[in-house]
């Protein structure tokens, strides 16, 4: 192969790679149905962001796997493929406007040819689109040139006014919400978008702050690491306590659709942490979690519904029997695949999970379950006259939930059962020779597991007043896995990181729901293609998964980048 | 005597008991349901002739997908949950064929080259689609552990799912009818659908040929001395790689033609579509025992037959309401009875309690 073409192989392949996913947001509909909503008021709308998000990335991937990593070659890749990316893109819109590709792409309309061209006729849109698509290349490529803490300054303000721009809908009504601050709302963001202005002010305070902390930042933390012990302890509490304050008040400050989303983010944080104690401690994939969520929840509605009329238990009353029945079923269900390995026990309960579902939704068993109409009329729980009706007040109910579930998890993880569940997961058979009981540590992670599930299953059953068995699809336990994977196997602050991800982002951005499971399928594929152990893995895991970094040399992790 | 009996006490646990309790119990439901139901005889001798010949139908084409997820399973030890929707992507972008076909004229003036030809192009985007979620999605993670794949694969299958939604319209599409499959064929004084015939003898004929590609041609071969044992297999100067591509495009090949005759039975196509017979054809290939070529057909058949004649069989008699609603149940309930008697699958080795 000629010289010639490998130094221009990384700009030609990125920009091909770009051009082809730039392509396919189009079909997919995202950019045209993206594209009413701006994200600087008439400056920039999210259509185009995405597809400049697309034609930066590949650029910077192109500069950045230049070989030989010459500077000036490095920049002409990245211009070369921001200016490919452009070329795919007006292909497409060609394409489209000769051939009629609506009657087998429903998306493929002339609005998107419109937006792909600025509104311009093939030709002068071609200039133009090409021209965007080198400057983007160019800005990518200078990014790269520049030294990483000035790239961070350039990158973190513009991404937070697209994320700014994005959740335009919740900051806004947020800032409103708090008489003397909704000028800042008002100054800040049009009814579509932020205003120029504000788009400058923030990104220049956002930038200002990040150059503030590379400056200052060192002096902070080595203060903090010259502290006595005992200061050191007391400003870690008075963190404690300022988090349980801030998480106290949360809701209040939030306001009631944020709550919502709160509550639902929390009911996963209990699933994923009853789970997390199967596959992240004892490292059994069971895929019909949702079984045992199931359980709890009609458990609940049978014991205090008066639909049905067999009970009329308080919600307090009901709760014990619950949590009984989902040990017990977790014992149950646990036993006829203690044997099982790997895939056979994910798909064997998997089946679990559905037949539960099915058993629950058919008409045989009606009367008892109510079918596919599920039970109405569950009373909402109480504690001395505070009832716990609306999200707002469900919430500190998960809350105490969710704080209750860490804490006997962390005092399990670190206790004899827990090192046997850690040894099982690494090895069955070292683990059973060393004298563990694997019989008995498998089905207490099944049971304990369960009862956490069934503890939230109870919670969600008051929180809706009512159940049906299309909550108890597979897609929750496949959820709850991912959650898992992506925040971390093992990991109780991965838990919480990979709901709010997984579950809260989704919840945020409703209006997008459409598009809500491709992101998120391709955000687990992409997670486990660059970040493996999740986006905050336990210590141990993270070092197992990357072995290779430790005999280098290397004596510590490279530091996890903050998620969020 | 007396020592046999000590000897059986230590070596049966509790687990064991509740086991075999349950599986006791099923078997019991199961016999009384039967016999119920038989002594009842509600259902005559041609009823259980057309769920014969449904399940063997729909039992076919779960032998077909599952073939992917056992070929799959061989090379890669891992379980390709998008297989589904590799499932679907063939017939949902062979539709727009058919249906331009089926409003030319064509498909009614010449059933079998468009019938051909839908075949073909369902084929090619399903292999294409296999072939490119390999090579993106899998081929880096050939050596992270276990679960990492399983969860990519998960992800893939809600990003397949979701393109082609975006893609093609999130409606149900009416797959045209081919009229020459319309009706019904007589045979012995027995009614017999034409399209069933059609599914099954071409299931059949598909598998006969996937079944002597692997066990005759030297590509074949190369696959089976692969999913043998890797690193021997590239030593004896075989492409690993290049036969775990031909492992996925061969996988898409037939879910693609099963999808053909998914859509032809049940007559629309949709973005969902594969996620059902996915799962069910995964169960059927851990029935047949995964990693196990004859026994992912067998299981598939198995399973469709389960599914057709159980319900009405097993349940009816025991006064079940709706049994038919129950149909999934009975099939993983099979499947977890065959896990715990017989948990290599029915004709598979000893893999569930062997680390693969």
């Amino acid at each position: 192969m000629s010289r010639l073409h490998s130094i221009w192989q990384q700009g030609i392949k990125n920009g091909m790679i770009g051009g082809v996913v730039a392509v396919l947001l189009c079909l997919v509909g995202m950019v045209q149905s993206f594209a009413p909503r701006d994200i600087v008021n008439h400056v920039i709308h999210m259509g185009h962001t995405l597809l400049l998000l697309v034609a930066v990335f590949m650029a910077y991937m192109a500069a950045k796997k230049t070989d030989p990593p010459l500077t000036s070659q490095a920049l002409l890749n990245s211009v070369l493929s921001g200016a490919i990316v452009g070329v795919f893109l007006i292909l497409f819109v060609a394409a489209g406007r000769s051939v009629n590709l609506r009657m087998v792409l429903v998306n493929a309309s002339p609005m998107l040819y419109n937006t792909i061209t600025f509104g311009r006729e093939t030709a002068p849109g071609a200039i133009l689109v090409i021209m965007a698509g080198a400057l983007t290349g160019l800005f990518a490529g200078l990014l790269f040139l520049l030294p990483q803490s000035m790239r961070r300054i350039v990158i973190i303000p513009l991404s937070s006014i697209i994320v700014a721009g994005v959740l335009q809908d919740l900051i806004r009504p947020t800032l409103a919400a708090w008489g003397p601050l909704s000028f800042i709302s008002d100054w800040l963001f049009t009814s579509n978008g932020l205003t120029v202005h504000g788009s400058l002010v923030l990104g220049v305070f956002i930038a200002a702050g990040l150059a503030f902390w590379s400056l200052k930042g060192e002096i902070v933390r080595e203060s903090y690491r010259s502290l006595p012990e005992k200061g050191r302890k007391s400003l870690r509490l008075s963190g404690y306590f300022g988090l349980v304050v801030f998480l106290l008040i949360l809701p209040q400050i939030l306001g009631l659709f944020l709550s919502e989303v709160l509550t639902i983010v929390g009911l996963y944080v209990l699933l994923g942490l009853g789970l997390n104690i199967v596959i992240g401690y004892a490292g059994l994939l069971d895929l019909g979690y949702v079984a045992f969520f199931a359980i709890g929840s009609y458990v609940t509605a049978i014991l205090t519904s008066p639909e049905l009329g067999f009970f009329s238990f308080s919600f307090w009353g009901a709760l014990p029997f619950v949590i009984v029945m989902g040990v017990m079923s977790g014992v149950l269900l646990g036993t006829p695949v203690l044997k099982m390995r790997g895939d056979y026990l994910a798909i064997a309960t998997l089946g679990f999970g559905e037949i539960i579902r099915i058993l629950v939704l058919s008409d045989w068993l009606r009367p008892w379950l109510g079918g596919a109409q599920g039970i109405g009329r569950i009373p909402k729980a109480s504690l001395v006259g505070y009832e716990f009706a609306g999200p707002q007040e469900i919430y500190y109910l998960i809350l105490a939930g969710c704080l209750l579930v860490i804490f006997i998890s962390t005092r399990l993880r670190d206790s004899r059962i827990g090192r046997a569940w850690m040894a099982v997961r690494e090895d069955e058979d070292v683990a059973q020779a060393m004298g563990i009981n694997l019989v008995g540590a498998k089905l207490l992670a099944f049971a304990t597991g369960a009862g956490f599930s069934a503890l939230s299953g109870a919670i969600f059953a008051t929180k809706l007043s009512s159940v049906y068995p299309h909550s108890f699809n597979v897609m929750i336990s496949i959820n709850i896995v991912c959650l898992i994977i992506v925040g971390g196997m093992g990991s109780i602050p991965g838990v919480i990181v990979g709901a709010a991800a997984l579950v809260g982002l989704p919840e945020l951005l409703r209006e997008f729901a459409e598009y809500r499971l491709l992101v998120y399928g391709a955000a687990l594929v992409v997670v486990m293609l660059v970040r493996p152990e999740g986006l905050w893995p336990e210590a141990v895991r993270r070092r197992e998964l990357h072995e290779d970094d430790f005999e280098n040399g290397e004596a510590m992790p490279p530091e996890p980048s903050k998620p969020g | 005597m007396r020592l046999a009996w000590k000897e059986w006490r230590e070596r049966i646990t509790a687990t064991d008991i509740l086991m075999w309790v349950i599986g006791g119990a099923l078997v019991i439901m199961i016999i009384m349901g039967s016999t119920a139901t038989l002594a009842a005889g509600r259902y005559s001798g041609r009823h259980w002739f057309d769920f014969l010949i449904f399940g063997l139908a729909q039992g076919s084409i779960y032998a077909l997908i599952a073939m992917g997820y056992t070929l799959v399973y061989g090379v890669l030890r891992m379980i390709n949950f998008a297989h589904g929707e590799v499932f679907m992507s063939g017939p949902y972008t062979a539709y727009f064929v058919a249906a331009a076909f089926y409003r030319s004229g064509f498909l009614d003036s010449h059933p079998i080259i468009s019938l051909l030809m839908v075949f073909i192009i369902a084929m090619a985007t399903s292999s294409g689609i296999a072939f490119l979620l390999e090579r993106i999605a899998y081929r880096p993670l050939r050596n992270a552990p276990r679960l990492i794949p399983l969860i990519t694969a998960i992800g893939a299958s809600f990003f397949l799912q979701y393109v082609f939604r975006g893609l093609y319209g999130s409606g149900f599409q009416a797959y045209p009818t081919v009229r020459m499959l319309e009706g019904f064929w007589m045979i012995g004084g027995l009614r017999i659908l034409k399209f069933q015939v059609v599914v099954i003898v071409a299931a059949a004929l598909l598998l006969a040929g996937l079944y002597s590609f692997i066990q005759a041609t030297r590509v074949g071969k190369a696959i089976r001395a692969v999913s043998e044992d890797k690193e021997a297999a590239s030593l004896m100067g075989i492409d690993v790689d290049r036969m775990i591509s031909t492992t996925f495009l061969i996988g898409g090949l037939s879910a693609g033609a099963a999808g053909v005759l998914y859509a032809l039975m049940f007559k629309q196509v949709h973005f969902f579509m594969g996620f059902i017979p996915g799962l069910k054809a995964f169960t059927a290939a851990v029935l047949g025992g995964i990693g196990n070529i004859p026994g992912a057909m067998m299981g598939g058949l198995f399973l469709g037959l389960i599914e057709s004649i159980g319900p009405s069989l097993f349940l009816d008699g025991l006064g079940i309401v709706a049994p038919y609603q129950l149909k999934d149940a009975i099939a993983f309930t099979m499947l977890v009875l065959v896990l715990i008697f017989r948990p290599t699958g029915i004709l598979g080795e000893r893999l569930a309690v062997k680390k693969a």
